[in-house]
């Protein structure tokens, strides 16, 4: 009942969504489509779980006033008002407050904190590209024409550098991401038929 | 005849006063109506004023960031709830019960109150039921559509006609053998020795100028994302440049 069951659901569920996918039948269709629904239901209700969790642990901060609870009061504040504003199916509308603040705040914070990473690359390719061996020094050369490539500094000194960018974005570059992409599709298809077939069972808990 | 210039004066200072005052109204009132202080230059300033607060962890690590990150946290953490309740919980779940009478979509909804029960001791088995279904639908789904979109498709786009006498003809030979090694360099069941260490060899030298080409990559995309958020600074808020 506790250990069976749940084992039992995983193995029919998969089995049976992995067969509809060769039957083109409108039947299968519509079970295709009521379990996505059911997927995608399913996993509203964990929502409240992270929405849950991350309050509790904002509240604890300020109940016990650990270091940089202030910060957790904003949190919350934000928290509150943005899911206040979000009463009606219109905050959703363009121009509405709930969405100026998420257009003028979330989407500028987002922006600038990856554009940070600008900066910290930089040091990081420092540390990372010094031609120590041969690996690292390929590594370094197809950055840097791929880089030189794609400015119109790389243009300026010789107008042959775009094109290499291109190949080797094209070709080499092409290839490494199909063999890694075929890996990684062979990969996760074995571990979902694995757990299908009930000899992966870590997800649940089990051994 | 003096009292009469000084009243006349006095007169002339008040109506001086009053034009004053009524060019001071003026220009508050026309600079209201103006775009520097209308609705959008308001908004902008404070995504601005956020914009500053990230580009301040560059100094040192401050609370004006640290404030900026707890607003970020809050703001994303309510707005994706309450995208996901408009956007999938009405439409899927209440529309679906309510509106269109399909009541077999309560059993989903049920499953998804059954995680709940994590937090009861004796019951927490329960929530291992709606995690099955999730994870068996799931990997129900992924078998097909993995091996169809990241193995069989990508095995066709590889396989183009090769020949030694055009320059796309080479490139389509290239590739094919590129993506072997590669495959070869992962494939770990026979060992890397002789032609297969040599192949294998390859595909790590193939794999390595990728990993350049999409670092190089990232960082275009990175530098090119400051030079966006600089352009906003300059351009939207302060109207410096076009």
């Amino acid at each position: 009942m506790k250990r069976r069951i749940p084992i039992l659901i995983v193995s029919i569920t998969g089995f049976l969504l992995t067969v509809q996918y060769f039957c083109p039948h409108p039947y299968s269709e519509a079970f295709y489509n009521n379990a996505l629904d059911w997927l995608v239901i399913i996993g509203i209700f964990a929502m409240p779980l992270g929405i849950y969790s991350m309050v509790r642990i904002q509240f604890q901060k300020v109940a016990r006033q650990e270091s940089g609870w202030g910060f957790a009061v904003i949190s919350l504040i934000s928290l509150f008002v943005m899911l206040g504003l979000g009463y009606t199916p219109k905050c959703l509308e363009a121009g509405s407050f709930f969405m100026k603040l998420f257009e003028f705040i979330y989407i500028p914070i987002q922006a600038t904190m990856f554009s940070l990473l600008a900066f910290y690359i930089a040091s990081a390719a420092y540390r990372a590209f010094r031609a120590r061996n041969l690996l690292a020094s390929i590594v370094l050369v197809s950055a840097i024409l791929v880089m030189l490539g794609r400015v119109p500094i790389g243009m300026a000194i010789h107008p042959i550098f775009p094109e290499i960018a291109d190949w080797i974005m094209n070709f080499p570059n092409m290839a490494a991401q199909r063999a890694i992409n075929i890996g990684l599709g062979l990969g996760a298809a074995s571990t979902a038929i694995k757990i299908v077939l009930g000899v992966e069972r870590s997800y649940m808990g089990f051994e | 005849m003096n009292k009469v210039l000084d009243t006349i004066i006095s007169k002339l200072y008040i109506a001086e006063l009053f034009n004053y005052l009524n060019n001071c109204i003026d220009i508050v009132i026309g600079a209201f109506n103006t775009e520097a202080l209308s609705m959008e230059f308001v908004w902008n300033t404070i995504a601005a004023f956020f914009t500053i607060a990230i580009f301040s962890f560059l100094i040192k690590d401050n609370t004006l960031y640290k404030i900026a990150e707890s607003i970020v946290v809050g703001i994303a953490a309510g707005y994706f709830t309450i995208l996901l309740l408009w956007t999938s919980f009405k439409p899927k779940f209440w529309d679906m019960i309510v509106v269109e009478g399909k009541w077999w979509y309560v059993i989903p909804g049920i499953l998804g109150l059954l995680m709940y029960f994590r937090f009861n001791r004796k019951l927490n088995w329960l929530a291992r039921y709606p995690l099955a279904l999730y994870i068996g639908i799931g990997s129900g789904i992924a078998i097909p559509l993995m091996l169809q979109t990241f193995v069989i498709k990508q095995f066709k786009a590889t396989m183009l006609p090769g020949n030694l006498h055009s320059w796309e003809g080479v490139n389509n030979t290239l590739i094919v053998i590129m993506v072997l090694a590669g495959l070869i360099y992962f494939f770990f069941s026979v060992p890397h020795k002789g032609i297969v260490g040599k192949t294998a060899t390859f595909g790590i030298w193939v794999i390595m100028i990728g990993f350049g080409a999409s670092f190089g990559y990232t960082v275009m995309a990175r530098v090119s994302l400051l030079i966006g958020r600089i352009q906003f600074l300059l351009g939207n808020w302060l109207k410096l440049i076009e």
